[in-house]
């Protein structure tokens, strides 16, 4: 078991050459040094304008750049917003590592929306150092390569007999020039068709472990966040949303809140009445004064209603299938066993520790936006739209991020303060209180499954996965995870209620609980067929091995990889009595990951001791940002499994603020132990996997301890998990 | 509206506030320092924890007339240059992922380390529970504490 089994992989081809996709133009800069444009994600405009207005070049107009300087210095923007995920830090070390300069000599700006320039500057899916990976090498090495030309004209040398190393070019002769004594030269160069990568073992930046490049601002709370951004004459508003879903403004009274000292203006939009005032205390403590009536526009729900709603979709017919191998119905009907479950999930709300928050200031000539966004450009086109402007209008600047999570990737809040500004004709910011950031949120909405296996001689034969969500199902490449092609007869079947409560990505959307689902289910399958658990798995895999199914998403072999390092790496099956373990193995957002659980009993009730993390998400950009993500995805994982949830009473929500929603704490985060697969893939994504299989290693872990097999979460609503089992005698 | 004389990391200042302003919109909004965060308004998150005469306090649940007269100290008045060991070891951790709750733990760090420099993993976890970090660098959060607390027994 502990074997490791060599396996062969196609590794990529580090050292390629590209065409010129994602150069645009290079250009002197006014008081020297040299600017590089360059178009990010190489899908570039045919028709984008490659020249450089120099006489307005300033930081706010210009983003989609390296700048180096005479004397050496380099300045490289990070386009996508930094949420959190590390972006703004790792992106910008890909391009470092191919311009081939010290990282202590690069200096960090976050880039502005342009959309002349970037392509998807988003955060979200865990895709950005995936999409990123090709166009930030290619973007550096074109920079060094341009420089070497330049410097090798000079010396009347051929580029080939030139080398760099830390932003100073060397020739055959020993003779060397720095990168800022020939950046003028190099700015009138042709861009070379032609651009060669470094190989994987020449890396000296990628790989290593670099600091969060705002970690200085960060530690000494300077301005960097939406909430903390202001103007000269900004107005804050507070916005009064109906209190229930479903429910829409009749009326209101704004006589006592504007005679709270420090309001301005009290305005109405849609639905919504936005109190402003020259202060965040005044705007809060004047929204309270606000008389409003509001009446029943549409069905005012309830948890209990969608309880009842979601477990008749999965008793009912009205499925769409996703994907259908063979025949599950002879499957079940010629098995020797059937194991069927149901899993239940609440709602969830994001609760960003920084309430959601922009500021706009919309002018004739102008829509000034800022503040902290997961997507910037849609939610720039969608103001644009809801104003009735030109999009060229918009302006769009991102803050660093206080969370995101998927709540940030909706824009209504800026779409409230662009709204609001131009009504008002000033400068405002909205800011959300937390009341009003878990009131008016954008949801996971509540899911259940059903997982039903057939098991025929030993094997598993069937299986049939079922989603009741509410307003929204899966998204198509999920029914292509694991277990898909491992089981002959598989079906994956989904279906959904529309409700007025908005609903919307969330950390690892779907996956997020879909794991808990699979993975318990998986973990109960092998105790009912009395079979390893592990071995249940890596038998699974065996059939997905040189697969021709184009749709299958994971790699068997990179997945068997994860379950046997884990299996080594945890003392799996080794352990001391009283220490209870709990196995999962995932594949989401493009990463392997596999975890196991320790769980002790600690007076009869099971404590989360550590998690044992492998990971396979190709090349590590940044192992010290990249084990930040992985720790941090597996406790918040955790602490939602355990703790999270969400309900409504007539569309209004139970909990708003942090005494009656638990959050995990310190005193709940077990120790994480964290290896990382070596391997020469491109990269993928850290922000997602490791989040979705937590909840199944400690439910499994749980199991082991107790007994007790857990189906719906969050697991605070078995007591015996959290009041001890004394308590559960009593009442 | 009240004048209120406070005494600010090591600055007297004066401002004019309705008395029920908390002291957290007093700092982010008419003093601008902004480091001190809100996250829940109710004492719960920890974000805007400030040191008032070295103890660490929420300062969304304190209005001015309770402040007057005491030190207060804020993330931006810790050190002069970000060189506090608490800082210190919050960079050499590299703790934050988005930071928004740091300059909070931070603050609660460097009260308790104040009061106790050789604090077991209990009394750490203990003092820390009270802030969240909503990316969970709970582990992290954690080691930085241990080392800064090396540094300055």
């Amino acid at each position: 078991m502990n074997q490791q089994k060599k396996i062969k992989m196609s590794t990529q081809k580090t050292s390629i050459t590209f065409s010129r996709r994602s150069f645009m133009k290079t250009s002197s800069l006014a008081g020297g040094g040299l600017i590089i444009g360059f178009n990010l994600f190489n899908a570039c405009k045919p028709n984008a304008k490659p020249s450089i207005d120099l006489a307005k070049l300033n930081y706010n107009d210009f983003n989609a750049f390296i700048k180096i300087a005479d004397n050496g210095a380099v300045t490289i923007f990070s386009p996508n917003p930094e949420v959190g995920q590390g972006v703004k830090t790792s992106m910008p070390m890909i391009i470092a590592e191919e311009l081939d300069v010290a990282w202590k000599d690069v200096y960090v700006k976050q880039g502005v929306l342009d959309t002349n320039n970037y392509t998807r500057q988003v955060a979200g899916g865990s895709q950005s150092i995936r999409f990123g990976w090709d166009a930030l090498r290619e973007t550096g090495a074109t920079a060094r390569q341009m420089l070497i030309k330049a410097a090798a004209e000079r010396w009347g040398v051929d580029p080939s007999e030139c080398t760099t190393s830390e932003g100073v070019i060397s020739n055959a002769a020993g003779e060397t020039l720095s990168y800022g004594e020939v950046v003028n030269e190099a700015a009138n160069l042709e861009i070379p068709e032609d651009v060669r990568l470094k190989e994987v073992k020449d890396y000296k930046i990628i790989g290593s472990n670099v600091t969060n490049v705002d970690i200085d601002k960060i530690v000494k709370g300077e301005n960097l966040y939406g909430f903390d951004f202001k103007t000269e004459g900004m107005l804050i508003a507070c916005v009064m949303r109906p209190p229930a879903f479903g429910q829409k403004l009749e009326s209101f009274d704004d006589a006592d809140a504007k005679a709270v000292d420090g309001v301005t203006e009290v305005l109405s939009f849609g639905d919504k009445i936005a109190v402003l005032a020259k202060d965040t205390w005044s705007a809060m403590k004047g929204k309270k004064a606000l008389k409003a009536e509001w009446k029943t526009d549409t069905k005012l729900e309830s948890t209990e209603d969608h309880d009842k709603l979601l477990l008749g979709l999965l008793d009912g017919n009205k499925f769409e299938t996703l994907r259908e191998d063979g025949d599950i119905k002879k499957a079940f009907a010629q098995a020797d066993e059937v194991l069927e479950r149901t899993y239940e999930s609440p709602f969830l709300p994001h609760n960003c520790l920084e309430p959601m928050n922009f500021y706009a200031n919309v002018t004739p000539d102008k829509i000034h936006l800022v503040g902290p966004i997961q997507t910037p450009e849609g939610t720039a086109k969608h103001i644009a739209e809801v104003l009735e402007r030109d999009f060229e209008d918009v302006h769009l600047e991102m803050t660093r991020i206080g969370g995101g999570f998927g709540r940030r990737l909706y824009g209504d809040f800026a779409v409230e303060a662009a709204e609001i500004s131009n009504k008002a004709k000033k400068p405002v910011k909205v800011v959300f209180t937390r009341e009003d950031d878990m009131a008016d949120g954008i949801y996971r909405p509540a899911i259940k499954y059903r997982i039903k296996a057939a098991v025929k001689d030993g094997k598993i034969t069937g299986y049939h996965l079922k989603e009741a969500a509410i307003n929204s199902n899966m998204y198509g490449l999920i029914p292509n995870f694991f277990p898909a092609g491992a089981i002959e007869n598989y079906q994956v079947d989904v279906a959904n209620y529309k409700s007025n409560i908005t609903t919307g990505a969330w950390r690892a959307p779907y996956t997020n609980f879909l794991a808990f689902a699979e993975q318990s289910f998986f973990d109960e399958l092998a105790e009912m067929m009395e079979v390893d658990k592990i071995q249940l798995r890596l038998d699974l895999l065996q059939k997905v091995k040189g697969t021709t199914d184009e749709r299958i998403q994971y790699s068997p072999e990179r997945m068997e990889k994860v379950i046997k390092t884990a299996v080594e790496k945890s003392g799996w099956g080794t352990k001391p009595e009283g220490v209870y373990q709990g196995f999962v193995n995932y594949y989401c957002h493009n990463s392997h990951v596999a975890e196991v659980a320790d769980v002790v009993l600690e007076n009869g009730q099971p404590v989360v001791k550590k998690i044992t993390c492998v990971v396979d998400c190709g090349i590590v950009i940044n192992p010290l940002g990249a084990l930040n993500q992985i720790e941090g995805g597996i406790i918040d994982g955790i602490g939602h499994a355990m703790y999270g949830d969400f309900t409504f009473q007539n569309g209004v929500p139970q909990s708003v603020n942090f005494d009656k929603y638990r959050l995990i704490r310190m005193k709940e985060a077990p120790i994480v132990e964290t290896h990382m697969i070596k391997n020469e893939f491109s990269p993928t994504g850290l922000g997602e996997p490791t989040l979705p299989p937590a909840g199944a290693a400690i439910a499994n872990a749980f199991k082991a301890a107790t007994g007790k097999r857990l189906y719906n979460q969050p697991f605070s609503k078995y007591p015996e998990l959290l009041r001890g089992p004394e308590k559960e005698i009593i009442g | 509206m009240p004048t209120y004389q406070l005494n600010i990391n090591g600055e007297s200042r004066s401002v004019e506030v309705s008395e029920d302003t908390p002291l957290l919109w007093v700092l982010r909004d008419h003093l601008d320092l902004v480091g001190t965060k809100y996250g829940c308004g109710i004492a719960l998150c920890g974000s805007c924890t400030i040191h008032l005469d070295g103890i660490a306090v929420r300062s969304c649940a304190l209005t001015l007339a309770q402040v007057e007269g005491k030190s207060i100290t804020t993330i931006e008045g810790l050190s002069e240059d970000g060189t506090h060991p608490v800082q210190e070891a919050w960079k050499e951790v590299d703790v934050p992922q988005c930071g928004y709750c740091q300059s909070g733990q931070i603050m609660t760090a460097s009260a308790f380390l104040k009061n106790n420099p050789n604090p077991t993993e209990d009394e750490i976890k203990d003092a820390m529970q009270g802030n969240i970090c909503r990316c969970a660098s709970y582990t992290r959060i954690y080691k930085a504490v241990e080392i800064a607390a090396s540094k300055m027994a």
